[in-house]
């Protein structure tokens, strides 16, 4: 057993055979032509053939992965027929009496160069079109033939890089996974690997000898396991059916509303920790963000963020999100989670101490700068904003003035914003037995239920010894949850979940008796709870 | 010669995809049309050029087209590019 680390552009597991891809390194050779003009009849006439052979690449990609995956071969058309890389081709041929093969290889390098010399990846990454393209004229020009199709089922795919034609003419039925040693997160193998989703690693720095040897690709952590042990496996592929039964449920899925039987449309949001997180949530066919929470933003950096920092974060949130709706929650540090910059004491029992809208009540300034941001960035999207860890009206009232106080600072300085919802966070007793009065204040609840059950409890959660007492079902909690979703419609507010009991799909059910409107879960669990609650009476 | 500007929508700017459609686009007409972003210009009739514009989301283009059917062509173009969501 051998195991190889790399960098994984695509998650996913795959078990097969390893096919190394060895690309013969063609020598260009300069040579001498005496009639330049028939030279660049020949090249004009495999310029012909390459299109020819694009076409069909088109075709065959449409099929295979749709229209995004074979947009490449559009566009490799185009480049191929662009005017500057002929001429530049054609000049060369002209001027230096040489052979079209060693004019393109030239061409190609120029070109080329010019992307690789640019500040941004994805332009930088457009090098590869560039040869990908050459390197199709020149193999014509030369009347080669390529044989690119596995011999094997289930193969995995290694090569030093992959070039888009390369990658589509493979037998996709056959490719579990691609591995090489070069290549960029924005290469077309990478993008390739999602739209097909299988996994994919770049900067494997893999040995020949693993050719033809039994390997696991694992897209989660990055590694190629070549002649695998018994166990690692059998562990494999139970994950591998795992992961294919999920594959199963997205591609049913996706695209579908959240209803019940009944017709009770449920909110289906997703949570997240930062901007990376996004494509997880439209992978995932998210309906909103439930919970966006915004310490990262703290946690990241060696000082407070500033308010612009903030807002282009909320900002490229809200637009990503396109006018769906995304539920900020305020800055929520202390117990388990400190920032040094802060200052915060140290306390003998942090989780009921200065944490989260207690530091903002005690610190306006910090809380101000994060409000100005929030509502600045209203103006994009859909945002909504909630507050953690309240415990009273009164705090909820206070948190209302200084909102009052920021709107009044923008309308005054200017700045446009919209009116957002606001909402709080369920997640102490006290804000339960007072959530009828809480209600009329704000326009949601979301319950977080792992605070609410460890304050319920008295259990801390960080204590593994306390396991055999905890129980995350346990009906105190349960009956909160009821009675805070009671108290919500009583006063036509609507009330959600985003702790870890939203995606416990054993609850469900329970919850959608109960009344809930919206469950807000991490983006890989929610089509299976879409399922649960399109099954749902 | 005639003029119009326009933003470039698409986040991850003129990248391949949009480069390639506006190239075509491009091709149609008789008139001579010329991006500029800032003090680079490029033909907008070929792909590379434009590619080599690296222009990034929000960047103003400005587009000049010049020949006998410039008032026609920059018509045309125009309203290909106000339908795109790609750009405007």
């Amino acid at each position: 057993m051998k195991v190889y680390q790399g960098k994984s552009v695509y998650h996913g597991i795959a078990i097969g055979k390893i096919r190394i891809l060895k690309k013969e390194k063609r020598n260009v050779v300069r040579s001498h032509v005496e009639d330049v003009e028939a030279e660049i009849r020949r090249k004009a006439a495999a310029v012909d053939e390459s299109m020819q052979q694009l076409k069909q690449l088109y075709d065959k990609a449409l099929q295979e992965v749709g229209e995004s995956g074979a947009a490449i071969f559009d566009v490799h058309q185009m480049m191929l027929e662009d005017q500057d890389y002929q001429e530049s081709i054609e000049n060369m041929i002209r001027t230096q009496e040489v052979n079209a093969e060693y004019a393109v290889a030239v061409t190609s390098d120029n070109f080329a160069a010019m992307f690789e010399q640019m500040d941004d990846d994805y332009m930088k990454a457009r090098a590869a079109d560039v040869r990908d393209i050459s390197e199709r004229l020149i193999s014509v020009l030369l009347e080669e033939k390529q044989d690119l199709d596995s011999k094997d089922d289930k193969e995995i795919v290694v090569a030093e890089d992959l070039s888009p034609s390369e990658t589509v003419q493979m037998d996709k039925s056959r490719v579990q996974a691609f591995v090489t040693r070069f290549g960029s997160s924005n290469s077309h193998t990478a993008i390739l690997a999602r739209t097909m989703n299988i996994p994919a690693l770049i900067g494997v720095d893999y040995t020949e000898d693993m050719d033809g040897k039994l390997a696991v690709v694992d897209g989660f952590q990055g590694i190629v396991i070549a002649d695998p042990d018994e166990a690692t496996l059998a562990g494999y592929r139970k994950k591998e059916a795992e992961e294919a039964e999920k594959r199963e449920l997205l591609q049913t899925l996706k695209g579908k509303e959240s209803v019940t039987k009944s017709g009770r449309e449920i909110r289906l949001y997703a949570n997240i920790g930062g901007i990376s997180d996004l494509q997880a949530v439209m992978q995932n066919d998210a309906a909103g963000i439930g919970l966006f929470r915004s310490e990262f933003l703290y946690l990241e950096k060696s000082d407070y963020p500033t308010e612009d920092e903030q807002f282009q974060v909320y900002k490229s949130v809200a637009e990503t999100m396109a006018g769906k709706k995304v539920i900020i929650r305020t800055l929520d540090i202390g117990a388990d989670k400190q920032i040094g910059y802060f200052d915060l004491k140290k306390e003998e029992n942090p989780a009921m101490g200065f944490r989260a809208i207690r530091i903002c009540l005690k610190r306006p300034e910090i809380f101000k700068t994060q409000l100005r941001a929030l509502y600045r960035a209203s103006n994009y999207g859909n945002i909504a904003i909630m507050f953690p860890m309240i415990i009273s009206v009164t705090e909820i009232r206070k948190i209302k003035e200084i909102v009052e106080e920021v709107k009044k600072e923008l309308k005054e300085q200017g700045i446009p914003f919209k009116e957002v919802e606001l909402g709080v966070m369920i997640e102490t007793p006290a804000a339960v037995m007072v959530s009828e009065e809480l209600a009329e204040e704000v326009d949601f609840f979301s319950i977080g239920t792992n605070d609410l059950t460890q304050y319920t409890l008295a259990i801390d959660r960080q204590n593994g010894e306390l396991d055999e007492f905890y129980d995350s079902h346990h009906p105190a909690v349960l009956r909160m949850i009821r009675m805070v979703i009671e108290n919500a419609h009583k006063k036509g507010i609507w009330a959600g979940i985003c702790g870890e009991l939203g995606a416990d799909l054993t609850l469900t059910d329970t919850f959608l008796d109960m009344g809930i409107d919206e469950l807000s879960v991490s983006p890989s669990c929610v089509l299976s709870i879409r399922k649960k609650i399109r099954e749902h009476a | 010669m005639t003029n119009f500007t326009f933003i470039v929508k698409d986040p991850m700017g003129l990248h391949a995809r949009p480069a390639g459609l506006l190239a075509k686009e491009a091709a149609k007409y008789a008139s001579k049309i010329t991006l500029k972003k800032g003090d680079k210009s490029g033909d907008a009739k070929r792909i590379f050029n434009i590619m080599g514009l690296n222009v990034k989301t929000g960047d103003t283009i400005e587009v000049s087209v010049e020949g006998e059917s410039e008032q026609e062509d920059k018509a045309a173009l125009e309203a290909f590019i106000r339908e795109n969501e790609a750009f405007e």
